[in-house]
Formats: C-alpha cells, structure tokens, sequence
C-alpha cells in the first residue's frame, strides 16, 4: 500500500479521487467498502456503508453516504462529476463481515451480509458490473483503492494483504 | 438526542454513577479472578461520533480483544470488555498458567477463557445495575473477536446508527498499579433505554 495521496473514508463517509491518488477506509467489520473506478479517466469513488437501508433512519438530517440505497447513487454522482463514463464504470466490494457468533439468532448480527446484499442490489439496479469481491468470513478489514490502477488491496489481521 | 435537551449535566451526572457502580463491581470481580488490585478511572460518559470511538482503544486498526454481549430486558444495550492482546496474554498466563505472547492467532480454549471473563465481568456489572434500578437487564451469550477495534466497535452502534451519526458511550477504563490500562468495558445502552433507565432512578425527564 501507499503511503502519500490518500484520501480517508470515515465511517458513513464517501468520497472521490482521481490522477492516482487512493482512498482508504479502515476497520471495516460489517460495514461494506464499496468502490467504483473508471479506469481511462482513473476516477475513483468509495463508500462505507453502515447499513442497509435509509427506510429504517428515523434521524432528522439523512446521512445519505451511512445507507446502501442512499450512498451508491450519490457516490455515481460524485464520480460522474469528476469526469468518470458511467458505461466504464466498474464496482468492487469488500467487508460485510460477521464478526461476532451467538447461539441465539439475534437479527441485528447479521448486519454484514445485508449490507453487502443490499449493496448488490443497489449496484444491480444501476446496471454497475461488479467486477471482484471480498466479503463475509468473521475478519475485519482496511481497504485502499488506487486511482492510479483501480487495484483494491484489503488488509486483514490474519490474512494479511490481498488484491483484487 | 431530544431527552437530553433538558437538564443535560445532571442527566450525564447520573450516567456516570451507572458506569462507576456497574463498573466498580466488574472491577472486584477481575481482581478476585487475577488476585491483584485492579482501580478504576471515573467513567467518562458522553457522545462520541461513530469515527471515533475506536480510538478510546489505540484507533479503528489497533487489534483489541474484544468480547462482547448483547443486553436484553427492560433497559436493552451493548456491552464490550476490550484489553490490548498484550494485556489478553498477561490474564490468560495468570488464569490459566499458559505461557501467551502478544499473537495474532489464540487457541479455542485461549479464546473461551478470555470469553467467560468477558461473560463474569458483565455479569456483575449488569446485576448491579439491574439491583439499582430494579430493571431486568440480563447479558446473552458472550462471544469474542480478536480483530481491528473499528470492525468490533461497529457492532455497538448500530441502534444508534438509525438515528444519527454518534453513540452515547459509557467508557470505563480498567487500570493496573502504574496506571496502565488494563482494560475498557464500554456500555451503550439503546437510544430508547435511557428514558427507562432514567425513569426507573427517579431522575426528572423535563
């Protein structure tokens, strides 16, 4: 991973990048990093998402980057903006992890792969490719995306750094 | 949170008192099971935005063992136990005699330990919270994860998630003789949970 350019992605957060630098989340557990590029402008985008859906937000003001059917299609905005072709654009997830396991079913534990469920169909609907994945397992996660080439690297405790 | 509008300072004020109490008996409780003094700080109690609870702990990647325990009943919440794998390896050699190095990989029974102290822990916290109130809180079964503090962390501020973008976090740190930590036990009850809780302490709502 590299260690200038990067532009952080906090929780609920999204944010773009372009002319090769990364953005980055960390600590992603059930929540899900969703990243889009395009790889001729080398224009990025990334999500963290928190949860699946902005029907259950009762807040006053909507954090709209915290929901899968909120931040997917303002993070296309945000890209598009920065001059990405929506026909190029290509999507990448990870995270959406399950890191705790109870006997009991409590429902709010399997927060992880709603999200990335949700964050698939969201993605569907806007005809996006989903071109690679890392998610589920019981294993936090950092990502970081590059805008130079697109390439997602996902860190993990125990598996150490992989790409995709 | 609107139930906060009004008479804020008091209302922390007795959140606290919560914390130190419920605290203070998951404190004894450890330093029977490690038969050394263990102190406490004063809980700290306040709003914490999602981005930053983690770092109450060393930061979103510092690795933390984390147990952690669902509380269902009248005053619903989450509860975490977190230590440092350095101070994980300094419980298990004194409970279970295993020779344990800062690692990134325990063994099952190494992880069950870790988690029943997790389980005693909030046990007695919660039973002398439920004794102050006289609200039934009771802890599900517990279980563990040795991983990156933002990835646990999530879990406990899900039920605030719906409704903004920080968590009311009772944080109480653990600490040895020089003052090292030893550990937190982070309580956030339910956004719904504190008018109950409130109620039941005979503490005003307006």
């Amino acid at each position: 991973m590299t260690e200038d350019n990067i532009v952080k992605v906090g929780m609920a957060d999204l944010n773009v990048a372009s002319g090769g630098a990364s953005l980055k989340t960390t600590g992603l557990g059930s929540c899900v990093g969703l990243t889009l590029f395009d790889p001729v402008r080398m224009v990025a985008g990334m999500a963290h998402i928190m949860l699946p859906s902005s029907e259950i937000a009762r807040e006053g003001q909507l954090n709209i980057a915290k929901y899968a059917d909120t931040a997917i299609p303002e993070l296309l905005r945000r890209v598009l903006e920065l001059g990405a072709d929506r026909r190029r654009l290509v999507a990448k997830l990870a995270g959406g992890a399950q890191m705790f396991a109870f006997a009991g079913g409590n429902d709010s534990l399997r927060i992880g792969p709603r999200n990335v469920e949700s964050t698939k169909h969201a993605l569907t609907g806007m005809g996006i490719p989903i071109v690679s994945e890392d998610t589920g397992g019981n294993f936090g996660r950092t990502v970081e995306l590059s805008s130079q080439t697109g390439i997602l690297y996902i860190r993990s405790v125990q598996h150490g750094v992989k790409e995709i | 949170m609107e139930l906060f509008n009004h008479n804020p300072d008091f209302k922390m004020d007795v959140l606290r008192e919560v914390g130190n109490i419920g605290a203070g008996h998951a404190a004894t409780a450890l330093s029977r099971l490690l038969d050394k003094p263990v102190d406490m700080s004063v809980p700290t109690v306040s709003f914490v935005p999602f981005e930053r609870i983690a770092d109450r702990v060393g930061g979103s990647e510092e690795v933390v063992a984390a147990i952690f325990l669902r509380v269902d009943g009248d005053a619903p919440g989450n509860m975490f136990f977190l230590m440092s794998r350095k101070q994980a390896a300094r419980v298990l050699q004194v409970l279970l005699g295993i020779e344990a190095s800062e690692k990134d990989s325990y063994s099952e029974l190494e992880l069950s330990a870790l988690c029943e102290i997790g389980n005693i822990l909030a046990g007695s916290y919660l039973s002398s919270l439920a004794d102050l109130t006289g609200l039934a809180m009771s802890p599900s079964v517990p279980s563990i994860a040795v991983d990156m503090a933002g990835a646990v962390l999530s879990y406990g501020v899900l039920q605030f998630g719906t409704m903004g973008d920080e968590a009311l976090l009772i944080d109480t740190t653990f600490l040895k003789g020089e003052q090292e930590a030893e550990g937190h036990f982070f309580f956030i009850p339910d956004p719904q949970s504190f008018e109950r809780m409130f109620v039941s302490l005979g503490v005003p709502l307006e």
